[in-house]
């Protein structure tokens, strides 16, 4: 969002040295995220998603950029748009996609849907589906890597919307307090379902809203992968370094509705056009890689082709899972205590 | 091979919809994300993307058509190199028509949007539900001695004991450390284990109930200490979709092996706010486990249990016990079933079933019906989920008649539950409907005679024990 009023952060100022792998492979990420999505959407659309279906569209560089930043061990958690994330802890499509169609190869043997998906082996903690409570269950992860003395961090992410929960700031305060090695990542997309951050927020800079718990913040571009990077390590390695939490407030953008049900009529369509037209985080990126000849349009052609043919194969895959067996209504209530 | 664009659908419930504009035309090249076109249904209005590259060949359902079925075909894309004038304009392909039927929401018996349960003929038969292993409270071998230990000390002795064999267990809350508990039930605890694994919190309930919740996922064992359990009220939310629901929504990944402790239920002279049993609250909850003791060595017992068990355990304590003393097997390691009832007075002519505070009344009870020739079996419940309801059954086969008591309202409460079990279970063997003893329907009143006036206790169990025995 170069030209967008939300460009303060000081990150875009100055360009990153660009390495080829890097952009190729930030390129990959977000593209299979925006197809991954745009699949869901058709899968939803005919009728084989069903539920609440929230897409990620136009946020990819946030996730991409943050997970950049995070090492082995490092954990992550999110609210209910989470595809996106999944995907950048390199969940595999497939298992992703078979839980949105309920089936049972899905991540949560089809009886979590979309908002409630898990990968502990890819250290994704879900996945919540009620707004603003991954944000104490993050700081709690936080505070088990401080109890357990090892150097990870937990990402914790939420939305504009969740930013004016209460236990958002009750978690703000113990991470503080504490200094738990945690990194809260605001996306701010603008929209809480319908309503815009102004008509919501007394104090519409969120990166501002740790300030009277002592925790420092910034705005971050998220619409540029390397602004959303550069950030990250800064944000990243303070937490890491045992100096408690950071709050980063990327400002980032989502094409589609809040959900696949919302016409999203409290915004213009030129608005819309607008942001996918001159910010987007994937045309952006390409734009680049072409600039500094990392690669060539028949290149990228040819990375598309291959994402598409993961994405399709995610979607078949999700199609021909089984439904979990009946059986499975009364497994995972509760587990078994182990004897003596 | 053309690729088919289908009239998608808003929301599970759309079977058709209105498609009201193009915006790209035939020979257009469109994109992934592209908006080709606008559908409108009843309730909104919504613009189809394209998923799929090429060039749109054909337009099959033209704009302003009313009544299109989600799922047919409005168009082809060819695809790159194909030839776009050789798409097949069919309005929909021999086979096609009655795949786009079936996958319709609404016509697709075994998709997710059946309404659960809606359609039963058309629905799984639901498999029967498993069942619980019998339980068993350990022996205690002849010539153990019994220290008389209050059950405030009985619960910090869990707690250390626990905290001694694991290092991953640790308590936080309000007041729990420096103070040495509200209630001193985290006394000493500090000393012995330092301010890392005994954690004063500032009051914001909801907070660390949640962030204990993430502790759990992270790999400790948390024991959150609610100062009572009125203000875990703020907390549900995190206690019963974090907490309970996540082990079930991950299939299985997602353990959270933490206990939600402190007092429950009412206090002396508090107010409403402050005196209240959240037993059928929380027992409502699958993915939950719900303990409410009696005395200390049940206490003792059932929490070193349930700091080990590797669900989340909410652990009702009783403020008004917690100075009372009981005797308590003098053993290394007194851990008891969670789930497992126990009989605290044989009888044959009533069963009395209660849990916490109410045991003792009930126990006063039977004593005092004794001495009119009745003799009461008490079952003192201590887990609420699992609930005991064979050793209940058994007992009522046995006296015929039943009173359940309970601190709570009796409205959807803990009796309900029981006297329902029993009906459904022991129907025949019922001598006389079953009695419930409960908390009056108001919020509990200040005032010394009308709090006194609402709560249940002994005399209440008298009454209604008489009158299942039909006796003056």
């Amino acid at each position: 969002m170069a030209k967008s009023p939300a460009n303060k952060s000081k990150s875009s100022k100055t360009k990153p040295k660009m390495k080829r792998d890097e952009a190729l492979k930030f390129y990959r990420d977000m593209l299979l995220i925006r197809r991954f999505e745009e699949r869901a959407g058709q899968l939803y659309g005919m009728g084989k998603i069903a539920g609440f279906c929230h897409l990620y569209i136009g946020q990819e560089a946030v996730v991409t950029g943050v997970q950049a930043c995070l090492k082995e061990g490092d954990q992550i958690v999110t609210g209910y748009r989470d595809h996106g994330h999944m995907l950048a802890c390199d969940m595999d499509p497939k298992g992703v996609m078979a839980e949105l169609t309920g089936r049972a190869d899905g991540y949560s043997k089809g009886k979590g849907g979309s908002m409630h998906m898990f990968s502990k082996e890819k250290n994704f903690y879900g996945g919540h589906g009620i707004v603003g409570a991954q944000v104490p269950i993050g700081t709690g992860m936080a505070f088990s890597n401080k109890y357990r003395e090892t150097d990870n961090i937990c990402v914790t992410y939420f939305g504009d919307g969740a930013a004016n929960q209460g236990q958002v700031y009750e978690s703000f305060n113990m991470a503080s307090l504490w200094d738990l090695p945690v990194v809260y990542v605001i996306e701010n997309n603008q929209y809480a379902m319908g309503t815009s951050v102004a008509r919501a927020s007394a104090e519409t800079e969120l990166f501002k809203r740790g300030i009277s718990f002592e925790i420092e913040g910034e705005e971050v571009d998220g619409m540029d992968v390397y602004a959303v990077k550069e950030a990250g390590e800064k944000a990243v390695k303070y937490a890491r370094s045992g100096k408690g939490p950071y709050i980063l407030e990327m400002k980032t953008y989502r094409y589609r509705g809040h959900s696949m049900s919302d016409p999203a009529k409290y915004r213009k369509r030129e608005e819309v056009d607008d942001i996918r037209t001159h910010h987007d985080p994937i045309d952006g990126l390409k734009a680049r890689i072409l600039e500094e000849e990392y690669s060539t349009e028949d290149e990228l052609k040819k990375l598309d082709k291959e994402i598409k043919d993961v994405v399709k194969d995610a979607a078949d895959f999700s199609l021909d899972s089984p439904e979990p067996d009946p059986a499975e209504l009364w497994t995972d209530v509760l587990r078994e205590v182990e004897s003596a | 091979m053309s690729i088919d664009v289908l009239m998608p659908a808003l929301s599970p419930t759309m079977e058709e919809g209105t498609l009201s504009k193009w915006l790209k035309k035939e020979g257009d090249q469109v994109s992934s994300g592209d908006v080709i076109a606008e559908i409108e249904t009843d309730k909104a209005t919504m613009e189809v993307e394209a998923v799929d590259e090429g060039t749109l060949a054909k337009i099959i359902v033209p704009e302003g058509t009313e009544g299109v079925k989600v799922n047919s075909v409005i168009a082809r894309l060819a695809e790159e190199g194909e030839d776009a004038s050789a798409v097949d304009d069919a309005p929909d392909p021999a086979g096609n028509d009655a795949k786009a039927e079936e996958t319709t929401p609404e016509a697709d018996g075994d998709s997710d949007e059946e309404p659960a349960g809606g359609d039963a003929e058309e629905a799984d038969e639901t498999p029967p539900e498993p069942s619980v292993l019998t339980l068993k409270d350990p022996e205690v071998p002849e010539g153990t001695s019994f220290v008389d230990t209050s059950v405030r000390d009985a619960l910090r002795d869990a707690m250390a004991e626990e905290m001694r064999r694991d290092d991953t267990v640790y308590v936080m809350g309000e007041e729990v450390a420096e103070y040495q508990g509200a209630y001193k039930v985290t006394r000493e605890l500090l000393q012995e284990f330092g301010p890392k694994r005994v954690v004063d919190t500032p009051i914001t309930e909801h907070g660390f109930a949640g962030l204990g919740v993430g502790a759990a996922f992270g790999g400790l064992r948390p024991i959150v200490e609610f100062m009572t359990f009125n203000f875990a009220m703020q907390a549900i939310d995190q206690i019963i979709n974090s907490a309970a629901k996540t082990l079930y929504m991950s299939g299985g990944q997602m353990g959270c092996p933490i206990v939600f402790r402190g007092p429950n239920g009412a206090a002396a002279r508090v107010g409403a706010q402050h005196s209240q049993d959240y037993s059928s609250w929380y027992a409502h909850v699958p993915g939950l486990k719900v303990v409410a003791p009696y005395d200390a060595a049940d206490a003792k017992g059932l929490l070193k249990a349930a700091i080990r068990d590797p669900n989340p355990v909410v652990f009702l304590e009783h403020e008004l016990l917690y100075g009372e003393s009981f005797p308590v097997p003098d053993l290394e390691d007194y851990t008891l079933p969670i789930g497992k009832a126990r009989i605290r007075r044989p009888g044959r002519d009533v069963t009395l079933v209660a849990h916490s505070r109410m045991v003792g009344f009930a126990l006063q009870a039977a004593e005092k019906l004794a001495e009119e020739g009745i003799e009461a079996e008490v079952i003192d419940l201590r887990s609420l989920r699992p609930l005991d309801t064979d050793t209940v059954v058994e007992s009522v086969k046995k006296t015929n008649r039943i009173v359940t008591c309970e601190e709570g309202w009796r409205f959807m409460g803990v009796g309900a539950e029981i006297c329902a079990t029993v009906v459904n279970e022991a129907f025949d063997y019922l001598d006389a409907p079953p009695a419930r003893v409960h908390q009056k329907d108001v919020p509990l009143p200040y005032a010394a005679n009308l709090e006194a006036l609402s709560l249940p206790g002994t005399a209440d169990i008298i009454k209604a024990a008489k009158e299942v025995c039909y006796v003056g």
